[in-house]
């Protein structure tokens, strides 16, 4: 048991950082770019597909032996928009300004490859209890990754965070990172860095592999 | 109900806010599939059709569920119909076109989950565009698609002989030529109007 104690809470890490959907495996990129042009848009997109990841991934491993496998996707996808549904109403309910400024990207959380892509590999497979770490992790990983780029995005392209200045007047602001542009770049130096990071964790590893043996 | 001529709605679609560059709908396939220009035309012309269809489909389910006043049921109805249309393009290019099949892959099922063509459903919904219209709006799309896509798949050809760092190989740099294309695309804005 002691073994398996130690696997889930990887179950959770590895969502964080190894496996983190954004920046290593490259899925649901569409809202990862769209809108992450300020912070708070990130961090609300960031939670809603969670909440999504989590009530499906719960759902999916649920009703897991009754779903018959031909069927699965359609399934799943349905299971997806319900919840999908529910957040888009949920956002309104809180704050319309915000639901506004996502717009229909709310909504295409359907078609995020990451959820599609848990339920399937994952939580289709997987215990209830295991598909909740797995969803909960994922989640903080691709709500991490969105806040990255959105933070970025923000200081530079508007000189503030959350929609509180916190660069001087005199900065002159990078227009071009509120832009649609600006997204890709943020992303693409973000890519560089985690994958300097990678590189010199497998070389570290390779000198203590070398120092051992 | 939207007032737009179909000119400015076709042009708006396709270079203003294309599809991939300014609303970054359709980006897995935008990176998947666009390393061989002759896949990329392909993939393309395969999104468009399905966007024409769906928009189509998703017009008149739209009329069905404002009839019976259900609007929650949008986005499930619409990604099941999208879901369906794609199968069917899918059987469609199995049968007469093999080769075509084979190299597109995985991309051609994952076109269900394709953001641009639920996204072109959505919007064209939220718009109130009518039925001519929401045609012009999927034709536009589908051109801005594809546009992109090959524009993309030609700069990926020869940035396979550039030598590249071996840091930013594969995705990084392929975002920093999403972001060039999608700056250069900034400079249709104001045409159209």
């Amino acid at each position: 048991m002691a073994i398996k104690d130690v696997s889930s809470t990887d179950e959770f890490v590895k969502g964080l950082w190894r496996e983190n959907p954004v920046f290593a495996q490259v899925l649901g990129m569409c809202p990862a770019l769209a809108v992450s042009n300020t912070a708070i848009n990130a961090l609300t997109m960031g939670l809603a597909t969670t909440f999504v990841l989590l009530m499906s991934g719960l759902s999916v491993s649920t009703l897991r032996n009754f779903i018959p496998r031909e069927a699965r996707i359609v399934s799943f996808i349905s299971i997806i928009a319900t919840f999908v549904t529910a957040v888009d109403y949920l956002i309104q309910a809180i704050s319309l300004e915000l639901h506004r400024s996502l717009g229909a990207f709310i909504a295409l959380i359907v078609v995020n490859c990451l959820i599609l892509g848990r339920a399937e590999a994952f939580a289709s497979k997987n215990t209830l209890g295991r598909s909740v770490l797995d969803a909960l992790g994922m989640g903080a990983g691709f709500t991490c990754a969105l806040l990255s780029i959105g933070v970025v995005r923000e200081v530079l392209g508007s000189g503030s965070l959350f929609g509180m200045p916190v660069l001087p007047d005199t900065f002159q602001t990078w227009t071009v990172m509120v832009l649609p542009s600006g997204g890709f770049f943020a992303m693409a130096v973000w890519l560089l860095v985690v994958n300097r990071i990678k590189e010199r964790q497998a070389e570290a590893e390779k000198l203590a592999q070398e120092a051992t043996s | 109900m939207s007032d737009a001529s179909n000119w400015t709605i076709f042009v708006n679609a396709a270079l203003i806010n294309n599809f991939v560059l300014a609303y970054f709908l359709g980006i897995c396939p935008f990176f998947g599939v666009s390393s061989k220009l002759e896949t990329a035309v392909r993939m393309g012309g395969a999104v468009s059709f399905v966007m024409l269809v769906a928009s189509v489909c998703a017009y008149s389910i739209n009329l069905v569920l404002e009839a019976i006043n259900a609007p929650h049921l949008r986005i499930i109805s619409y990604i099941l119909v999208i879901a369906s249309t794609v199968q069917l393009v899918e059987m469609l290019i199995r049968k007469l076109s093999p080769a075509t099949f084979r190299a597109m892959g995985i991309y051609l099922p994952l076109i269900t989950t394709n953001c641009a063509i639920l996204g072109l459903a959505l919007f064209q919904t939220n718009r109130g565009y009518n039925l001519v219209q929401a045609v012009v709006f999927a034709l536009g799309a589908g051109a801005g698609f594809a546009l992109a896509l090959v524009l993309m798949a030609g700069v990926r050809e020869k940035l396979d002989l550039a030598s590249v760092p071996d840091l930013a190989k594969g995705t990084a740099v392929a975002m920093v030529v999403a972001g060039i294309l999608s700056m250069s695309f900034m400079g249709f804005a104001g045409l159209g109007r």
